[in-house]
């Protein structure tokens, strides 16, 4: 059991070991860095044929962007897409790691994966954490029972609603919906509303920025649309700031030849057998 | 991520990539030596960065070779960079709770292609795999801010490493705990060109 | 254990102290390049707070004389009470003297205006930038209890780490071999001061919108407008 190879072997979940030194190593005043925090805009809403998602693409780590153009809007399952707010590493492994048991799900099933199945396992999953996983998300999907949206929080409670927003932006984007949104909008109506949400949290809240993304989910077929619309693109530079060749003062250089770049393509003996 | 200092930079090239260091081992405010190893070579094309708390980067370090080895042996054959990235990822994800302190950045080439390749993560495994470059470790606002000047793109081997070499001597001139030297590496198809900089010794 | 959570509840029931806050950070950069002749200085226009923006169309530059700009920026309201008590001194000075305030004199006294507040400081981050008597262009750097000194560039406020490092390269020619310095020009300074501020509006969230720049010359002050990323 002792055994160097036993124990990289690791036991699935979490692992706890570095705890106790980071602990200390606060004591001493040197608090755990801060992970990278999606402040975000993040909406959906249903309209008459699906579900639309939206959601910005900026990621900041305090009060500088530390990504200019992340996809926030997850794959769940092929009808249903998530929109993740918080932590960046939480939203986007919870929602992997959910996407996996509901692979798993399917294939054991052999039925379309409904809506209400991914929140129950998110709102449980976040609850069983207490809100240490600091996930904020909206939900979206089509199954045979028709178009969802689900809201969820960290700490594991959900909302059913016809539209939803999460993220610093939300309010933002709320009071966009809560001024035009109307049941059984056609889907170039809701993908402008959404549009319309995002970009009032891209320009209004400081911690959303760049890009639109739009996720249209319909009956039997998806749009992931990255971006939507005009990007904010950089601001053009006036002047060009390229170097002569030998303008920083270089002590030594190496140069290591790559030889032999060999390319081994592994055929599959069978290929697995995933259909439903 | 401040007790010993550090920094970390990577850029995309046209066929090429860069990725640079500085190579200060200090606590706090006392350096101790100037030939600390950041960056690690984990395969022909593919470099691994990893600034922060000392004895995480090589910790770290050792984790990944193992995984990286036990997963050439199984597959029998180069890990493409993006791969290795989601492996670096879900090592740090699994401890989300009690996290290592180090932000590790990837560059390489793609084993087959030899398309460039960089990203970066925080210390809890969130990928950022940006078109341009990545920063990480103590003087991150300083990299960003002459990175997004000085950057443009389709640079050819030798530019590159003027641009990158000038935006990390000049971030670490504006950062007490990262600097005392520099190390360049520049990937490329065929060969690896490594530099060490001259750069202010205070 | 569910004992000891009911206690742990208890513990935290009751009247909390509310703290006394006095200060806010409205965020804002600023950017001073000096030359032989000319002075420049530049902020960006977006106030705010928190996550939230107040306005994006306000300078936050003072221009205190004919030869003479104040850049303020992070507390706003110290901002002003600080411009607007460093006018009423120049004003006194005005009248006792019959000539207004140099440059390097204003920059003494915003010095002691600053450290008369030691223990209850001026939240703010200044650059303050003009024409000395010979004429030629000056730029002083404070920090928030009045230290201060004169160079030829400075970028602070709260962009300054990514500003300054770009400057340190392009005005001051650090870390370059075969190159000879030569001394900023208004166009090549325009051009250095707008890509600084394009840079860090990519990645500072507090920085935007657009930035508003003087060049302060022997023939008076002139004023730019620059727009920025708004998001």
């Amino acid at each position: 059991m002792a055994s160097v190879l036993v124990q990289e072997c690791e036991r699935p979940g979490f692992s706890f070991e570095n705890c106790q030194r980071n602990a200390f190593l606060a004591s001493k005043g040197f608090p755990v860095p801060k992970a990278v925090k999606t402040g975000t805009t993040i909406a959906g809403i249903i309209c008459k044929d699906g579900v639309i998602l939206g959601a910005d693409t900026r990621a900041t780590e305090h009060t500088t962007v530390a990504d200019k153009n992340c996809a926030k809007i997850h794959y769940i399952a092929p009808n249903i897409y998530c929109c993740g707010a918080g932590t960046a590493a939480d939203t986007e492994k919870t929602c992997s790691l959910i996407a996996s048991q509901l692979e798993l799900h399917h294939l054991n099933t052999g039925r379309v994966v409904r809506v209400v199945t991914a929140n129950n396992m998110f709102s449980q999953m976040l609850f069983r954490y207490q809100g240490y996983i600091g996930a904020a998300l909206v939900l979206g999907g089509v199954d045979n029972t028709g178009p969802h949206l689900y809201c969820i929080f960290p700490h594991g409670s959900s909302d059913q609603l016809p539209y939803a927003t999460m993220g610093s932006g939300s309010l933002a984007a709320m009071a966009v919906f809560e001024t035009q949104w109307k049941p059984n909008m056609t889907e170039e109506e809701g993908k402008q509303l959404v549009n319309d949400a995002i970009q009032a949290g891209i320009y209004n809240d400081l911690g959303s920025g760049s890009n639109v993304n739009i996720c249209v989910i319909r009956k039997g077929s998806v749009d992931y649309i990255r971006p939507y619309g005009d990007i904010n693109a950089k601001g053009k530079r006036q002047g060009s700031y390229h170097y002569k060749r030998g303008t920083t003062a270089v002590l030594s250089s190496k140069t290591v030849d790559i030889e032999d770049v060999s390319v081994h393509t592994v055929e599959p003996v069978e290929s697995m057998d995933t259909s439903a | 991520m401040s007790y010993n200092g550090g920094a970390v930079l990577a850029m995309k090239g046209k066929k090429c990539v860069a990725i640079a260091a500085d190579k200060r081992f200090g606590i706090q405010a006392q350096t101790l030596a100037l030939d600390f190893q950041k960056i690690f070579e984990m395969g022909p094309h593919l470099y691994v960065g990893l600034p922060g708390l000392a004895t995480d980067t090589q910790t770290v370090h050792e984790r990944l070779k193992f995984r990286l080895n036990l997963y050439e042996l199984k597959e029998s054959r180069h890990i493409h960079p993006k791969t290795f990235g989601n492996m670096v990822s879900n090592m740090l994800y699994e401890k989300r709770f009690g996290p290592y302190f180090v932000e590790p950045v990837i560059a390489g080439l793609d084993p087959k292609t030899f398309e460039p390749y960089v990203c970066s993560m925080d210390l809890i495994g969130c990928i950022n795999e940006p078109e341009d470059f990545v920063v990480a470790g103590t003087c991150t606002e300083q990299l960003y801010g002459v990175c997004e000047a000085l950057w443009e793109p389709d640079l050819e081997p030798d530019d590159l490493f003027e641009t990158i070499s000038q935006a990390l001597t000049n971030a670490l001139d504006r950062d007490p705990i990262s600097g005392w030297g520099a190390v360049v590496h520049i990937i490329e198809k065929d060969k690896i060109t490594t530099k060490t900089l001259k750069t202010r010794m205070d | 254990m569910a004992l000891y959570t009911v206690a742990d509840y208890r513990t935290n029931v009751g009247a909390k102290t509310v703290p006394f806050i006095p200060y806010d950070d409205n965020g804002g950069s600023l950017v001073a390049v000096a030359g032989d002749d000319f002075a420049l200085l530049a902020s960006d226009t977006r106030l705010s707070t928190g996550f939230s923006i107040y306005t994006r169309e306000q300078s936050k530059l003072f221009r205190l004389s004919d030869t003479t700009v104040l850049g303020c920026a992070g507390c706003w309201c110290d901002a002003l009470t600080l411009a607007r008590i460093l006018e009423a001194r120049m004003q006194m000075y005005l009248h006792e003297h019959q000539r207004p305030m140099s440059t390097p004199a204003v920059a003494q006294m915003l010095s002691t205006l600053l450290y008369y507040k030691r223990f209850f400081p001026y939240y703010v981050a200044n650059l303050l930038a003009g024409l000395d008597e010979e004429g030629k262009g000056c730029v002083y750097s404070y920090d928030p209890v009045g230290s201060y000194e004169r160079v030829h560039y400075k970028a602070s406020g709260s962009a300054g780490a990514l500003l300054l490092p770009f400057l340190d390269n392009q005005i001051g020619y650090n870390n370059m071999e075969n190159v000879t310095p030569e001394p900023v020009g208004i166009p090549k300074a325009m051009q250095i001061l707008k890509d600084a501020f394009i840079s860090a509006a990519e990645r500072d969230i507090y920085t935007g919108d657009s930035i508003f720049i003087n060049i302060i010359t022997k023939d008076g002050i002139q004023e730019e407008k620059f727009a920025l990323r708004r998001d």
